[in-house]
């Protein structure tokens, strides 16, 4: 079965059926915003949602990950955690998605890290498609994100009466097989989906005024451009944008001691580039000294570094830095900015 | 080669875990700077090359970059000198002959010793420079025969800062090797020079296309130092330059020692000139 189909009556009975199989986390209404969450209730999952605060990333990357548990007297060490859990992500948009596969290559990039693949490993997604834009903010339209390229199990898209479900891997058969409520897709759920994708693009259109490769050679030639002065001019450094990334991973570590003082957990924590110690050395250098140039590297760190490295953007277009920042900087507009600037000369 | 291989397998599988090290010797070397002498558990041997840097770890304190200063043909152990400049090192200054560290490592791109095979050598080491680059003299003065001329330029602030008092005092009077001091800030028992690095270097003879420079210092000294080798007419590609970055995690996952979009703990913290000048100017040390 490659396309399979789901009453829309049915999804509570099919949530409550994944509820058994693995911890089951999916977006939920938090006051006027979404986040994700463990589901306990099916009614309470909501698929009609803008982008959670925080991406799914805080489940395969975690806010704080021990890395192991230590003593100093005697010296030891010890894994700090035994055993990963199954878990599926129900409900994920197309941009998150293209975050985990761009986490994918940087922690398997050698020397990969096993604290990530362990938990990738016991990880499932189920994603769905937007039919419509989330709000101004986003730009996944651009970064070719507004449509499933892989990197998921299950992708559902709503038809009105029913969601078609495409089956993307084997993990994902499993989960639809065996189900009266889940029938393999008809010809008529096919044809309806195609026109579904057909009205999808006369509703989102590139955001940024050139396609993506100018804006990769933009960023080639923009490296003292005046646009990260204004940038840094409005920047307060509190480091939201990082943390609500879904490609951002920079981290530190942290070792926290018990009262003994003597046996302790060390630990991984998210950091931001934006933080004005994030490059500091101890002898007091800091090699990225300026908000601007700070901005500016969280830029290139989309745009430019990583398609070199792994020829791929890591901006998922998802419009969360833009959504939380507090001087209202516009990821749309310091490109545009940028890509505007290039024209004028 | 057996040993690389443990330590490999471990990086790979558990890159965030110490492993197990005893100092076995320990000195104040100068007012701010200490000399360790590390043993791995099982005395395996680090394995290591020029240049390289280990992750050393106290529990509860944290991990930080150090660079080797043995050499890799110092068996059976290694040795560090860390400067006292915040909490972690100062904890560490604390420590001696018999406490447990943790050590990660090595990491990083060591020295190009084996394009250096054949070649004339010129050393510039500015303060705390000359740490890594002991690393660097110890193995040419235990290869001798592999590298053609060797001098070595030496800079501090005061006599009094100068490290590895015993060892420089032996390269001075060995003939195979050419040794400069300078200090900025002479004492009145101070016979040598007195200035900066940058003096010395117009007065070194050398054949710049078979010669390597490798510079090593606090991050100021570096552009003047290069535009001085590169007057010199030493190619850009044999300009090889060591940097300081913070660093977190050397698997080149953590972000913080990002120059543009390289990772100094894998790709570097050694470089040559070439590579620097590909920096669009993220790099403080590339010279303009």
């Amino acid at each position: 079965m490659k396309y399979a189909s789901l009453k829309k009556v049915n999804l509570n009975d099919w949530l409550g059926h994944l509820k058994k199989k693995a911890k089951l986390y999916a977006p939920r209404k938090k006051e006027n915003l979404f986040v994700f969450r463990q589901v306990k209730e099916a009614e309470d999952v909501c698929l009609e949602y803008i982008p959670t605060v925080l991406p799914p990333k805080k489940y395969y990357f975690p806010q704080k990950e021990k890395l192991f548990k230590f003593s100093s007297q005697p010296f030891k060490t010890a894994k700090a955690i035994d055993k990963f859990e199954e878990f599926i992500l129900f409900g994920v948009h197309t941009c998150d998605i293209a975050g985990i596969q761009c986490l994918d290559v940087v922690f398997r990039d050698a020397p990969e890290d096993p604290n990530y693949l362990n938990r990738k490993d016991k990880m499932t997604i189920i994603g769905i498609e937007c039919l419509k834009y989330c709000d101004k903010y986003a730009n996944c339209t651009s970064m070719g994100n507004h449509v499933p390229r892989g990197g998921y199990d299950l992708m559902m898209v709503d038809l009105g009466e029913k969601f078609i479900i495409h089956i993307n891997s084997e993990k994902g058969e499993k989960l639809v097989t065996g189900l009266d409520y889940i029938k393999e897709a008809s010809e008529a759920d096919m044809g309806l989906l195609e026109r579904v994708r057909e009205a999808k693009k006369k509703i989102f259109k590139e955001e940024f005024i050139a396609p993506l490769p100018n804006v990769y050679n933009i960023f080639d030639k923009s490296f003292a451009s005046p646009v990260w002065k204004d940038v840094g001019r409005r920047c307060v450094a509190c480091g939201n944008c990082t943390a609500v990334c879904p490609t951002c991973y920079c981290f530190d570590t942290q070792d926290e001691l018990e009262l003994s003082l003597d046996k302790g957990v060390r630990s991984r924590v998210w950091n931001s580039c934006q933080m004005d110690d994030f490059a500091k050395v101890a002898g007091g250098e800091d090699f990225r000294k300026g908000r601007d140039n700070r901005q500016k590297h969280r830029y290139y760190r989309k745009f430019k570094y990583p398609v070199d490295k792994f020829n791929r953007y890591f901006c998922t277009g998802c419009g969360r830095c833009t959504r939380t920042c507090m001087a209202d900087i516009s990821l749309i507009e310091t490109v545009n900015s940028l890509l505007a600037e290039e024209k004028l000369q | 080669m057996l040993e690389r291989e443990i330590l490999l397998e471990k990086m790979r599988t558990t890159p965030y875990l110490p492993m197990k090290a005893k100092i076995i010797e320990a000195q104040m070397v100068t007012d701010k700077e200490k000399f360790f002498r590390i043993q791995l558990e099982n005395k395996i041997n680090l394995g290591h090359i020029p240049g390289q840097f280990v992750m050393v770890s106290i529990f509860g304190f944290g991990e930080a970059p150090i660079s080797v200063c043995s050499s890799p043909s110092d068996k059976g152990y290694f040795e560090l000198t860390v400067r006292s400049a915040g909490v972690f090192t100062d904890r560490l200054h604390k420590m001696g002959k018999g406490d447990e560290i943790g050590i990660r490592g090595p990491f990083g791109k060591g020295f190009p010793i084996d394009n250096m095979f054949g070649y004339d050598v010129m050393i510039v080491a500015g303060g705390l420079g000359i740490v890594p680059l002991r690393s660097l003299i110890r193995y040419i003065m235990h290869n001798r025969n592999d590298f053609g001329n060797v001098q070595i330029l030496l800079g501090c602030r005061s006599p009094r800062e100068l490290l590895f008092e015993e060892e420089t005092k032996e390269w001075m009077k060995r003939s195979e090797i050419k040794f400069n001091c300078t200090v900025d800030r002479a004492d009145p028992d101070w016979k040598g020079n007195v200035g900066l690095i940058t003096t010395l270097i117009p007065g070194v003879d050398i054949n710049p296309t078979r010669t390597y420079g490798v510079v090593v210092g606090p991050p100021i000294m570096y552009k003047f130092v290069i535009v001085k080798l590169l007057e010199k007419k030493i190619p850009d590609h044999q300009i090889i330059v060591s940097l300081e970055r913070r660093m977190r995690c050397g698997l080149g996952k953590c972000g913080h020692c990002q120059i543009e979009g390289v990772y100094v703990c894998q790709s570097g913290p050694v470089f040559t000139y070439s590579d620097l000048k590909k920096f669009k100017g993220e790099c403080h040390e590339k010279a303009v």
